[in-house]
């Protein structure tokens, strides 16, 4: 299998170079042969991963462990579900599932690209064979997932515990997915900047993907997160560690250019922010491989020190500089056709929210590169944490949150007095209702009671459109009112699934501010003594340890507590909490202990239980205790946006805007686009 | 005005307290990061800088490591090779802290010698390798 697997690495740089060649050649000197090929190649390409990633499946199901990659993340006594994701578990194998996701979408883009946006194709072939061939070189000359062992190892080292976990079957390729479909995206702005055709067109032939790159990297980050919360047993979701933040820089560039994109179809501004946009979003997807594999910044998270960083800084170097120089020399072709005409209208608060995005992105980019830059300028190294991230991105996040609500209520192009004080009336009165109701409550947390209060105004904003919505379809239609929200969500996928993905951004923010009102509390207890923990949620619960029990299953042994929990003096339930001891076949000890943290979760708090350890091998132990306000709406929120951001990019639902000639602009923003009688 | 000069006055706004928001997060939480070394020369230099939050890249010494699981006290050295100092840490150590780890110890020294530590994190050779075989 391992000669298999190389032979296969190579034939793929190979076809990867040709179509690289042929796209670039084919496409300056309009030769349809050559672009033929360039097509044909990025078949090709897939083929031949495809066959090297079998080929690593085969060597870690059959626990061939003359393979270095299958000896150093697997074992023979691990679970089959984490064999399959033994592919992606280390840094040699993420490389092969990275170029071979990338050769399949690329394949993809040129069997599903249709009509007038075939023309940028050639180019499309070329950049997806060049990065998918970079990914190729560092495998085949610095990391090859198919390097042989010099001898026979009896058992391989086992996959880290903490990468035992459901979360991280799916975590990984999903934010992978995110990142390398980035990469289609890019490849049509470079094709759009070298044909010269720089009009909305290559915006309409990339709109599915970016939305797919941002539903992946949300679905990404949102499984990361679940991973932290319930595997790491730090009692948070989100630690804005170094990784955490790689994965979210292009998440925020991505987001504002799903925003900024709708400018330049209704009014042919922001040409040269929308590439920029998405030539950026692509280069710190890179970057942030670079970051996470490199060792260049400290991390809990980072894969060690390997040659592999700077075969990654050079490429990043060399993409940035080539993209930035082509960028330069198009930008007399990306004059705006419109101008600004008011401050108060719907071009200016995206404008305000592209900023917002992007100061936002900045500033975490700043912090996560604060170490490095400070000793280059100043000499000492200076570490800025979660206290630096928070204090900068709450404000912040806050006006965006408020933009959110803004947005959609101001007209285009400049909206009039009468049709303010309409669209503002309902959701500002709400809002401050939202506020004067904590106030009375007690809570005097400004954060919160923004966080909420805004998300009540934007909550209202989402309400009163869809109501105003379905009303205009009752009179127009006499659809009842159910099937007039169903039509208006089908025929307006894109702005109504918009509007139920802020509503989902509202249900993330009053989570957030949830985690401001943790309370915690570590205890030593003996069988039958308890510890009580005051909730914020002014519920008092008692936590009593029951005892230990202690087993040996499948490839680890497990010390498990069971707690009972009373709330106010009544029972509600039992809890595991469990430290376990991974072993390999042989019953050695691998890997240092880890927890398996127990969560009672709830709709208004979540009791998050660590088991820390026995005292001297005793019943006696050492737990910590925590109560989580509002974690569940993570979650929740989490699948609103999903489902959100599906509805948006579910197929059909009447011709796409831009597609036929510009639609007459209606003064006011909450007039539905009324289809006409086909 | 212009609409055009009005944005472009709410825009330095916006940067302008992105700017500001940053340089004073920065002021008010950034920490040094020192080594062991380092940490000892700055102290000779300036003794203002007991007390100061701070924090340290350092090898656990091995062998120095004592737990008090009662009151869930953590005690032992550090060091990068030359200069060492002890930690004291209430809390629970992450999962992957032994005697022979890389630790960032995030807290302050006082003047008795002693690092007070509010945050240990232990690096690993990688939380995505296996521990090498010594």
């Amino acid at each position: 299998m391992a000669l298999l697997g190389t032979l296969s690495l190579w034939v793929a740089f190979l076809v990867g170079l040709w179509g690289a060649i042929t796209g670039f050649v084919g496409g300056a000197q309009g030769r349809a042969d050559l672009q033929q090929s360039a097509r044909h190649a990025t078949f090709a390409l897939f083929a031949a991963l495809l066959v090297a990633v079998i080929s690593l499946e085969i060597g870690i199901f059959r626990h061939d462990f003359s393979l270095e990659y299958v000896a150093a993340y697997t074992s023979r006594n691990l679970p089959t579900f984490y064999l399959w994701s033994a592919l992606y578990a280390g840094q040699k194998g993420s490389l092969l599932f990275w170029a071979s996701v990338l050769s399949f979408f690329a394949m993809l883009v040129q069997v599903m690209t249709s009509g007038r946006h075939r023309v940028y194709l050639p180019y499309v072939a070329a950049v997806t064979c060049t990065v998918a061939t970079f990914f190729i070189t560092v495998m085949l000359f610095a990391a090859n997932p198919f390097q042989r062992m010099p001898f026979v190892p009896m058992d391989g080292s086992g996959m880290n515990p903490q990468l035992q976990n459901p979360g991280m079957v799916f975590h990984p390729p999903m934010l992978y997915l995110g990142y390398i479909s980035i990469t289609i995206p890019f490849a049509f702005a470079i094709s759009a900047l070298l044909t010269k055709r720089l009009d909305s067109d290559w915006l309409v032939a990339i709109r599915k993907w970016t939305l797919v790159s941002w539903l992946f990297l949300s679905i990404g980050l949102l499984i990361g997160m679940w991973w932290a919360y319930v595997e790491l047993g730090w009692g948070g979701y989100w630690a804005w560690d170094p990784v955490e933040n790689a994965a979210l820089l292009p998440w925020l560039v991505m987001t504002a250019f799903l925003h900024s994109v709708m400018i330049q179809e209704k009014r042919g501004m922001l040409k040269k922010w929308n590439l920029a946009l998405i030539l950026g979003a692509w280069l710190l997807s890179i970057f942030g491989t670079f970051l996470t594999r490199s060792g260049v910044i400290a991390s809990v998270h980072s894969f060690t020190e390997s040659p592999v960083g700077y075969f990654f800084a050079w490429f990043l170097l060399l993409a940035a500089a080539a993209s930035i120089a082509l960028y330069v020399t198009r930008l007399p072709l990306l004059e705006a056709e419109a101008t600004l005409e008011s401050m108060v209208s719907r071009e200016a608060s995206f404008l305000f929210n592209n900023l917002l995005f992007i100061g936002i992105a900045f500033s975490v980019l700043w912090g996560t590169l604060f170490p490095i830059l400070s000793e280059a300028f100043k000499g000492t190294k200076v570490t800025v944490g979660p206290p630096f991230f928070n204090q900068v991105n709450v404000p912040l996040g806050l006006g965006l949150l408020a933009l959110t609500g803004i947005g959609p209520l101001i007209a285009w192009r400049r909206a009039s007095i009468p049709n303010l004080k309409r669209q503002f009336a309902v959701p500002l009165t709400s809002g401050v209702f939202v506020l004067l109701i904590l106030l009375v409550a007690g809570i005097r947390d400004v954060g919160a009671l923004m966080a909420v209060s805004i998300g009540g105004f934007v909550l209202a904003t989402v309400i009163q459109e869809f109501a105003r919505g379905a009303r205009a379809r009752h009179r127009q239609y006499g659809e009842p009112t159910v099937l007039a929200l169903f039509q208006l969500l089908a025929r307006n996928r894109r702005r109504y699934g918009g509007y139920i993905v802020h509503v989902a951004i509202v249900l993330l923010f009053v989570a957030f501010a949830g985690m401001s009102f943790k309370t915690e509390t570590e205890a030593t207890l003996r069988p039958g003594e308890s510890a009580e923990l005051m909730g914020r949620d002014g519920h008092l619960y008692t936590f009593t340890h029951l005892g230990i029990s202690q087993y040996n299953t499948l490839n680890r042994y497990v010390t498990a507590a069971l707690i009972e929990v009373k709330r106010d003096g009544k029972p509600i339930g039992r809890v595991r909490t469990e430290k376990r001891q991974h072993v390999d076949a042989l019953g050695n000890k691998t890997f240092e202990p880890s927890t398996a943290v127990g969560i009672m979760s709830g709709l208004r708090v979540d009791l998050y239980i660590v088991l820390a350890g026995l005292v001297n091998g005793t019943e006696q132990a050492v737990f910590r205790f925590t109560i989580n306000p509002l974690v569940w709406w993570v979650w929740f929120g989490g699948f609103v946006l999903v489902i959100g951001g599906l509805i948006v990019l579910w197929p059909g639902g009447g011709p796409p805007p831009g597609t036929g000639p510009r639609q007459p602009r209606s003064q006011a923003g909450y007039a539905v686009k009324l289809e006409a009688v086909r | 005005m212009k609409a055009g000069t009005k944005f472009a006055f709410g825009a330095v706004l916006i940067v302008g307290s992105v700017g500001y928001l940053m340089a004073s997060g920065i002021k008010q939480t950034g920490q040094y990061f020192l080594t062991p070394s380092e940490l000892a020369q700055r102290v000779s230099a300036d003794p203002s800088f007991y007390d100061l939050g701070l924090k340290v890249g350092a090898h656990v010494v091995r062998g120095t490591v004592s737990k008090d699981v009662a009151t869930q006290t953590l005690s032992f050295h550090i060091t990068d090779g030359t200069v060492s100092y002890p930690v004291v840490f209430k809390g629970l150590p992450p999962d992957t802290f032994t005697d022979s780890v890389e630790v960032v110890v995030e807290g302050r020294l006082q003047h008795d010698g002693v690092i007070h530590a509010t945050n240990v994190l232990a690096k690993c050779g990688s939380r995505y390798e296996a521990v090498p075989k010594a």
